[in-house]
């Protein structure tokens, strides 16, 4: 491998990740849906549970990585059904192009259009639940993995489901399983946050599986894609 | 032996009721998953044998 | 070495086999389990701190231990059946799933009944526990997507493929339970295994887990013949053996 081909690559990558970008950008409707639904569960907890502003904080972290994780959940539902009605992932399955580099980018796209809009807009909803400003840079840190380990599983799920029919339902039983680490290192990081500790152990296991995800989980959405097309 | 008696094995000090109880359900779903394949691969050994000389019978009419 | 993988892939001799030791490893495991479970419940000593509500260990750690061992079978049958394309592999992963799902849920039902005398509670977010829990939607995931796709070959493709994915997630999956169990641990509730067993608990309890072990083997190859006898019915081999 020379180091043109590296570029190319990287070319590549970038290039159809913007195009990506571009294509979820152009149904704003799909980018908005995930956040109303975070906001209307959050709205739901205080109305469950009463207003007490000191038992909505205790249970800040709790919720707001439970609602994140459905609103992820939720993005991993929708993300290959189009390209795999409209014909383009065979397309992309047939390319010389490994299906398990070419899905990066729409993964990427994926996570910068969900996740990434999620985390940043989480500071908000934590104010809303009582969440105090100095947790929320861990927050926003824990939530920038956790979404993108979750996505990269959730893909998974989403791969070997798009084929099925109503797979909606089956994905989340395949998926929630795999996300219970994500979610105990999540609320782990913002509970340290919250009593004065080091929220650092936790953030690094985040990031731990961040790395590992990107190393494994394209190699198996490659192999679920490849089975839905029955390739 | 542990126990004394066969009440005493039974009530087992109070805590009785609950581990026979565990070791009753647990005994009842080997029992059904080992007579399920069983039952199964019985019927369906059967229905091929019957076919078997269906055929059979069906040839020596022929010839 | 090549024999052997090469005998196992084939079904006329995996049936001959499965025929040839059911009938040995029946009546061995029926006697090791009803003598493990004798040995349990009437002769092992009394626990001093939990009484004999502790009988329960003898069923609940050994399905525990074989429903784990179970996930990692299976998924070891799907990684053959993803690579070598042996259908013997297929039908060994859809075999072992509803087996190893039937022994957590036997692991989960012993363990409640174990947790009201010794906790006061049928259930309790213990580590060990709240794992199988886990362990068990792990098993049904596989289960349902078998289920979902109507072509039996390509679902077997993507449950070997979703088994290997839950064996990456498994330790972590532990490891992080108890994580999540030790900074949550509440007070009342410690309760820490016995850290040193007697040998006059231990034996009978090793026994059972073999006797498990020995079960899990046995289920397979029932589960495997039926499963034969309905994928070859058509077959000559499969025929000529019931006939005669």
């Amino acid at each position: 491998m020379t180091d043109q081909s590296g570029i190319d690559t990287l070319q590549y990558l970038s290039g159809q990740t913007a195009r990506h970008v571009r294509l979820q950008l152009a149904s704003p409707s799909e980018i908005v849906n995930p956040l109303l639904f975070f906001l209307l569960v959050v709205i739901l907890f205080p109305l469950g549970l009463g207003p007490d502003p000191e038992r909505l904080a205790l249970m800040a972290p709790g919720i707001l990585w439970v609602v994140a994780l459905l609103a992820n959940l939720m993005i991993c539902m929708r993300l290959f059904v189009d390209d795999f009605e409209d014909g383009s992932l065979e397309q992309l399955a047939m390319a010389s192009t490994p299906l398990a580099l070419s899905v990066i980018p729409q993964l990427l796209a994926a996570w910068m259009t969900g996740g990434l809009v999620l985390s940043l807009a989480a500071p908000l909803f934590g104010m809303m639940l009582g969440l105090p400003v100095s947790a929320v840079p861990v927050l926003v840190a824990s939530l920038l993995m956790g979404t993108a380990i979750m996505l990269l599983l959730g893909a998974v799920g989403a791969a070997l489901t798009v084929g099925v029919r109503r797979g909606g339902i089956l994905l989340a039983l395949l998926i929630l399983p795999l996300y219970i680490p994500v979610l105990i290192a999540g609320t782990r990081a913002l509970d340290e946050a919250l009593h004065s500790g080091d929220p650092v152990v936790a953030l690094a296991f985040l990031g731990a599986g961040v790395t590992g995800g990107l190393l494994l989980a394209p190699l198996a959405i490659a192999a679920g894609l490849r089975v839905s097309l029955e390739l | 032996m542990q126990f004394d008696s066969f009440a005493a094995a039974v009530t087992m000090g109070g805590h009785g009721g609950f581990v026979w109880a565990a070791y009753a359900i647990t005994s009842v779903v080997i029992l059904v998953m080992i007579v399920r394949p069983v039952l199964s691969t019985r019927s369906m050994q059967d229905t091929i044998q019957r076919e078997f000389e269906r055929k059979q019978a069906h040839e020596k009419d022929a010839s | 070495m090549w024999r052997i993988i090469h005998q196992f892939g084939s079904p006329p001799w995996v049936y001959r086999f499965c025929d040839r030791v059911i009938p040995w490893l029946l009546p061995l495991t029926a006697v090791a389990l009803i003598v493990g479970s004798a040995w349990g419940l009437l002769f092992a000593p009394t626990d001093y701190k939990q009484g004999d509500s502790y009988r329960i260990i003898y069923i609940h750690v050994p399905a525990a231990v074989v429903s784990l061992a179970g996930y990692y079978i299976m998924a070891f049958a799907g990684l053959v059946s993803l690579v070598w394309r042996i259908k013997l592999a297929d039908l060994a992963m859809r075999a072992a799933a509803p087996i190893g799902a039937a022994f957590t849920a036997v692991a989960l039902i012993t363990g409640a009944i174990w947790g009201k005398p010794t906790w006061g509670a049928w259930w309790v977010w213990d580590a060990r526990v709240t794992s199988m829990l886990i362990l068990f939607f792990l098993y049904v995931g596989v289960i349902a997507l078998f289920e979902a796709y109507d072509n039996k070959t390509i679902a077997a493709r993507a449950c070997a493929i979703l088994s290997l994915v839950g064996t990456v997630n498994i330790p972590i999956i532990y490891k992080s339970v108890d994580w999540w169990y030790s900074l949550h641990q509440p007070a009342s509730i410690k309760f820490t295994g016995s850290s040193a067993i007697d040998a006059s608990m231990l034996y009978p309890l090793l026994g059972m887990i073999v006797a498990f072990y020995a079960l899990f083997a046995l289920l397979m190859m029932l589960n495997l013949k039926q499963s034969l006898t309905s994928e070859y019915a058509q077959s000559n081999w499969l025929i000529k053996r019931i006939t005669t």
